[in-house]
């Protein structure tokens, strides 16, 4: 048959399209460059550099005679950066005087404690009034001290039902908020932070993840496992976290690595949470994906599993991926500003990364197999971007407009840039031109917005030739059917009066 | 159709007469559309469709395609345009398309459907008029309302889907003088059969790149014994 042999043709040659196209391969989306952000197509698009390294904090350089060994935690205050140097039982002072960093003080005694050194302490923190609080984690407790270092309180393990008396109490990350109240992160502990009162009494535990069990989930342990499998899944861990921050408004910023990938892109995992009193994440997310990091990952990597976070001036959170060694910047709306970073030996590239802070807009990125800490500082295009953010909070919309757009000149595919200027230019009543930079940025609210204002003034302005452009369409067929029908009656008159 | 070719001998009126035929059959289309269930029996039984309206169907219906892609707003659809690829699209398409119109003639062949394959092809090509109908206009249409009036949009966008959706059925129901309980087993009898399709094709070439595999590195083995 004709008919089927062309058939099978058209099929094999369409076949071969397909596999051509799947040969080629498309876009992988993996980042090749070392600063980079995604588009709304989760593609990768590389940017200029928004952080450069602006100096390397390591043993030699502080000039100490024992070098730091696996140091664990870094802690900034002000000027004041304390690295809690684990391998060595001691934490290090430094204090930066311009741009240089200044060994100041090794803290490994405190007077009056019991023991007075430390065992591997793993985090420290200190508040406004210069007490500083170590987790002396091997100790099993967090000890508090003023700035002399005298022995102030210790917290230890509590003697409350809620804490696994069995266990060991090894005291993690910490963090304090402004009434002095401790919150620890207790390792192998899974039911969130302990928190303790200022006067060393245990309050309970927050951000713990609640339990939820699917419909499918429940059919699938009741029906289809067996009596192994499911005594094994009773195993799977909640939440841990891995590290927290305490930002200024008392809110902890948290960390967690436990989930299953296939959470990730659906917000069911949450890498990232903002916890308030009681321990609910009121963590924003107005982009198209949550911050998660990476949102493209090869098999054999996985994706970005946060080894810290901190918050900078105006809610903007930065976390240290420890998977590809990368630094992620978000704005308070959760939309990225940035990502960079790889891993490596070369300053800007991390082998094991563990913590990180902050002072001003400057970035502390501590490696723990380097025993270093690398310092950023923001490029004049990464200012732009806080400058732009930080104007537009203040409500000076067309100044942060004008930043946006040095933004732009930098980087071409940044999208909040265009949402800034077509802001700006929205309340400037330039309805098209902020059209094409909301358009540009895919953002259809604000497009519907202008594009509804627009339409409203076009049509205002064109009322007449609509009109007319209607009345035709509608009364020009009117009037040919009317003269059709004129026309007919007068032939079957005519034709009438010929019978008659 | 045989008696117009034996009367009309001279090749200018005949291909008139086929233009004739197809111009008719185009407009036909809308009296099928409208009227689906007196439409579809006159379509095949009384010949009057043809093959090349129902192909202009379906060309129309894969530039429907292509025009929404390209030219919809951005605020009702999410089309990246960088990585679509015409021929992808059009062979996502109209690979099932073919498929199933084979499994389905496949099927009811067995099971005294009365059409061949050919009419189940032309039945299911004029079940594709609303899309276009609706769809091409819809178009211009997304570029002059907002993201917040998208209802009226998507209302009439799956208003086309269901009707296209009827038209076939009733399309399959008249093709093979069927009920309409039966057309429904077939329907799914014919999802089930395309798979099988699928899956043999699938083996068909796995096995013919195997097989090809084969022949390529014997005669490597050979050339390089005979160096």
């Amino acid at each position: 048959m004709k008919m089927t042999r062309r058939l099978s043709a058209l099929l094999a040659a369409l076949l071969l399209l397909l596999s051509v196209d799947a040969a080629l391969g498309a876009d992988d989306g993996f980042s090749t460059s070392y600063t980079y952000n995604y588009d709304y197509w989760s593609d990768v698009r590389e940017s200029p550099d928004a952080y450069r390294v602006a100096s390397v904090i390591n043993s030699a350089m502080l000039g100490l005679e024992k070098i730091i060994r696996n140091p664990q935690s870094l802690y900034a205050r002000d000027n004041d950066l304390y690295i809690a140097d684990t391998g060595n039982n001691r934490i290090l002072q430094v204090r930066r005087e311009g741009q240089k960093f200044v060994f100041v003080r090794e803290i490994s005694q405190v007077q009056g404690a019991e023991p007075a050194t430390f065992n591997s302490p793993q985090d420290v923190f200190a508040d406004e009034a210069g007490n500083i609080y170590v987790a002396d984690t091997n100790n099993q407790r967090v000890v508090m001290m003023d700035r002399d270092l005298n022995f102030l309180r210790a917290y230890v393990k509590p003697q409350d039902s809620t804490f696994d008396q069995g266990a060991n109490f090894l005291p993690n990350k910490i963090v304090v908020d402004v009434a002095g109240r401790v919150y620890v992160l207790v390792t192998n502990v899974n039911k969130g932070l302990a928190k303790f009162e200022a006067d060393g009494t245990f309050t309970g535990f927050i951000g713990a993840n609640k339990v939820t069990t699917s419909m499918a989930d429940y059919i699938w342990k009741m029906y289809f496992q067996t009596e192994a499998q499911r005594a094994q899944s009773e195993n799977f861990v909640p939440t841990e976290y891995c590290n927290a921050y305490m930002d200024k408004e008392g809110f902890i910023y948290a960390v967690t690595n436990v989930f299953k990938e296939y959470d990730l892109l659906y917000d069911n995992a949450k890498p990232i949470r903002r916890l308030n009193g009681i321990g609910d994440d009121i963590l924003i997310k107005n982009d198209r994906y949550p911050p998660i990091g990476d949102l493209v990952w090869d098999e054999t990597d996985g994706p970005s599993k946060f080894a810290d976070i901190t918050v900078l001036e105006g809610d903007i959170y930065v976390a240290f991926d420890r998977t590809r060694g990368r630094i992620f910047g978000y704005d308070p709306q959760g939309i990225m500003l940035w990502a960079f970073g790889t891993r490596g030996n070369t300053d800007g590239a991390f082998k094991t990364p563990v913590s990180i802070e902050h002072m001003g807009y400057d970035l502390l990125c501590l490696d723990q197999s380097e025993s270093s800490i690398t310092v950023f500082t923001p490029t004049e295009y990464g200012n732009l971007i806080y400058k732009a953010n930080t104007l537009y909070s203040e409500g000076k919309y067309d100044e942060s407009a004008d930043a946006w757009r040095e933004v732009l000149r930098l980087n071409s595919n940044y999208n909040m840039a265009f949402i800034g200027v077509g802001r700006a230019l929205l309340r400037q009543e330039h309805y098209t031109e902020a059209m094409d930079y909301f358009k540009m940025a895919h953002d259809r609210e604000n497009y519907g917005r202008a594009f509804k204002l627009y339409r409203k003034i076009w049509v205002e302005e064109n009322i007449w030739w609509v009109a007319l452009i209607l009345a035709l369409v509608i009364v020009v067929p009117l009037i040919i059917g009317k003269v059709k029908k004129m026309k007919w009656e007068v032939f079957e008159h005519d034709r009438s009066k010929v019978h008659s | 159709m045989t008696a117009a070719k034996s009367i009309v001998k001279d090749p200018a009126s005949r291909r008139r007469a086929a233009w004739e035929r197809y111009k008719q059959s185009l407009h036909y289309a809308f009296h099928v559309i409208t009227h689906p269930f007196d439409g579809y029996w006159d379509l095949v039984h009384e010949h009057r469709g043809t093959l090349a309206a129902a192909h202009t169907f379906l060309f129309l219906f894969l530039l429907t395609r292509i025009v929404k892609l390209m030219l919809t707003s951005f605020q009702f659809i999410a089309a990246p345009i960088q990585h679509i690829n015409i021929f992808e699209q059009c062979g996502s398409l109209l690979l099932p398309f073919l498929i199933l119109c084979l499994a389905n003639w496949a099927m009811t062949t067995l099971f005294d459907g009365k059409g061949r394959f050919k009419d189940i092809y032309m039945a299911m090509c004029y079940a594709l008029v609303p899309y276009i109908l609706i769809q091409l206009p819809l178009v211009l249409v997304s570029n002059i309302i907002t993201f917040e009036e998208a209802s009226f949009y998507t209302v009439l966008m799956s208003f086309s889907l269901v009707w296209c959706v009827f038209l076939a059925f009733v399309g399959l129901m008249e093709v093979h003088d069927y009920g309409p309980g039966k057309t429904f087993v077939f329907l799914i009898v014919t999802v089930v059969g395309a798979c099988v399709i699928i899956f043999l094709i699938l083996v068909f070439f796995s096995l013919l790149s195997d097989a090809l595999g084969y022949f390529v590195s014997m005669y490597r083995e050979i050339m390089f014994r005979l160096n």
